[in-house]
């Protein structure tokens, strides 16, 4: 299988801390790749430096076999690289239904198009099936504002797959949501990844959750990559129950 | 949803007729009045534009009047038609504007507010000192009033109907782009630019834009103002323009489609008013009036009418929530 996504040897420093030292790893077409790590080890930075919020200080990071490095995240999203965030990042005033429908309409068409075009972007149905697919029904015509935190979190999931992309990257898309929701939430994951062939990487620090999700996991401490392997490698392997997942 | 729909047609409808049916008796001086808030209204739903849906604070707003103004000024009375002032101050607040956007993309909020705080001075300084072109401080008078397909406006009344019938067309173009998928993306940059950065939203292009059509609107009006009061000099469109219109703005409702409407009534029509019954207090009441609101409602008038219709529309939601609580439990 091809990778999706190259990291090679990527360091990020602030000042005299480096977040991300030298992190190197591959992604493969189509499989589910969970991050995790103690607080602090970089896994956030390093998300931003491949999606270009941040400009990696050394290090390359290929998309599809292309440097995307230095990109800006707007470019990157349009290349199919989509991304939620650790803490809710949906648009409160704008309903369920438009905060999908703006998440997929910079993905066709110019600007003028868009100017001249219809108000929906043609993007109601497709807005309407992610709202079915993720069980938001009746809150179609809601403010985002007004969903509560789970909900919020699955539409905030809802719109990293809006732009149909080819690699999404989850920060901890199970913190704050209760076990039930946690339950779809893998389902939807896990439905898309297969029926689309997205690949995922998941930050998450609910072992039960990446450990049942994911195809390979990736142990971060302190900026380096600890280990990378099956889960049920990982969670035998010494070193990491010693960083991380304890005794 | 439609018996809504139908009764906010009905107000439009005897609103619109209102404003030109009402007026034929008024004096020259009402009808002043009444001109002088169309044209306020359209640079002030520019900036509702760009403040209000696109989040970036702008004090120069009235210097794009000005530059509208005086192109308008300086142009009809070398004898130019209206129109073609208009399509150069449309081009030169586009340009002007879009560059005007570029701090934007530096610094946010009230840094902004000072970079354009600047160039509003910066304005006010080139139409008083560059004499050559703007006349300086004894400004340019007897602008004409332009002959709209052959019917002259140099009455107070037509010359209203062409203001009321530019602010109608400028009212449907600003519905048509904040319904359009830019207005998503203009309240998308106002409400959380990083998220919008990553589903794919150019930022940049969408700041510049909200800018440069905000501005267009400026000097749209201005290209109104000039043949309204048909002498121009520096003094109007200094800071003061700026702040007024930004007060109309979010004393209106900023971000609402109707708030620059409701604002520009209460700047240019309520001290008017007042005058008559308060004499020399008109201003103080005026600015306690403005300072109640705002502390009563701090998202304008329609925030008032908006909180309102959300908390109806919570509580009928919460009584089909209860009713079907209560069917499940009998059905138990």
């Amino acid at each position: 299988m091809t990778a999706v996504l190259e990291v090679r040897d990527v360091r990020k420093s602030f000042g005299g801390i480096t977040a991300v030292d030298g992190v190197s790893f591959d992604v493969r077409e189509g499989e589910i790749l969970g991050l995790i790590g103690p607080n602090g080890c970089g896994k956030s930075t390093l998300f931003n430096c491949i999606l270009g919020q941040l400009t990696p200080s050394a290090g390359e990071v290929r998309i599809d076999g292309r440097a995307v490095t230095g990109l800006r995240p707007s470019q990157l999203n349009r290349l199919g690289v989509s991304r939620t965030f650790q803490l809710l990042q949906v648009f409160p005033k704008l309903s369920v239904r438009d905060n999908l429908i703006l998440a997929g309409q910079e993905h066709q068409g110019s600007m003028l198009s868009r100017l001249f075009g219809p108000s929906d972007a043609g993007l109601t149905d497709a807005a309407e099936r992610m709202i079915g697919f993720f069980k938001l029904d009746h809150l179609a015509g809601e403010p985002a504002g007004g969903l509560s935190y789970g909900q919020q979190k699955l539409l905030d999931a809802a719109m990293a797959f809006m732009g149909g992309p080819r690699l999404v990257l989850l920060d901890e898309p199970a913190g704050g949501v209760n076990p039930t929701m946690l339950g779809d939430l893998k389902d939807r994951l896990t439905a898309i990844n297969r029926e689309r062939q997205a690949t995922f990487v998941v930050i998450e620090h609910n072992m039960e959750f990446v450990m049942s999700l994911c195809s390979r996991v990736m142990v971060m401490a302190e900026g380096k990559v600890l280990a990378i392997g099956p889960p049920d490698e990982i969670r035998a392997n010494p070193a990491v129950i010693e960083a991380y997942l304890g005794h | 949803m439609t018996s809504g729909k139908y009764l906010r047609l009905a107000i439009g409808v005897v609103a619109i007729a209102g404003l030109i049916v009402v007026p034929i008796n008024f004096n020259r001086y009402g009808l002043f009045i009444l001109s002088q808030w169309a044209v306020m209204t359209i640079a002030a739903m520019g900036l509702n534009l760009t403040l209000g849906y696109a989040g970036q604070v702008s004090l120069a707003q009235g210097a794009f009047v000005g530059i509208g103004a005086y192109t308008a000024a300086i142009l009809t009375t070398l004898g130019w038609p209206l129109i073609a002032a208009l399509a150069l101050a449309i081009l030169l607040c586009f340009a002007v504007g879009w560059m005007l956007g570029y701090p934007a993309l530096r610094v946010q909020h009230h840094y902004l507010a000072f970079v354009t705080l600047a160039f509003s001075t910066l304005m006010f300084l080139v139409f008083r000192n560059e004499s050559w072109l703007t006349n300086g401080i004894y400004g340019i008078s007897n602008i004409p009033r332009p002959h709209v397909f052959g019917f002259a406006t140099n009455k107070p009344l037509p010359f209203y109907y062409l203001c009321l019938a530019s602010l109608g067309i400028v009212s449907a173009a600003m519905w048509w782009l904040i319904r359009s998928p830019w207005g998503r993306a203009f309240t998308a940059l106002r409400e959380n630019p990083l998220r919008a950065l990553s589903l794919g939203v150019d930022t940049r292009r969408y700041t510049l834009m909200a800018f440069a059509l905000g501005s267009v609107l400026g000097g749209v009006s201005g290209v109104l103002y000039a043949p309204l009061t048909q002498y121009i000099d520096p003094v109007p469109f200094n800071l003061s323009l700026s702040l007024d219109l930004l007060m109309m703005v979010i004393v209106g409702g900023a971000g609402f489609f109707l708030g620059p409407f409701l604002g520009a009534m209460i700047s240019v029509l309520l001290p008017e008013w007042l005058r008559d019954y308060t004499h020399d207090y008109y201003l103080m009441v005026y600015a306690i009036a403005v300072i109640g609101l705002l502390i009563y409602s701090p998202t304008g008038i329609l925030g008032i009418l908006d909180r309102y219709l959300t908390a109806r529309r919570t509580k009928a939601a919460s009584a089909l929530r209860a009713a079907a609580q209560s069917r499940l439990e009998t059905a138990q």
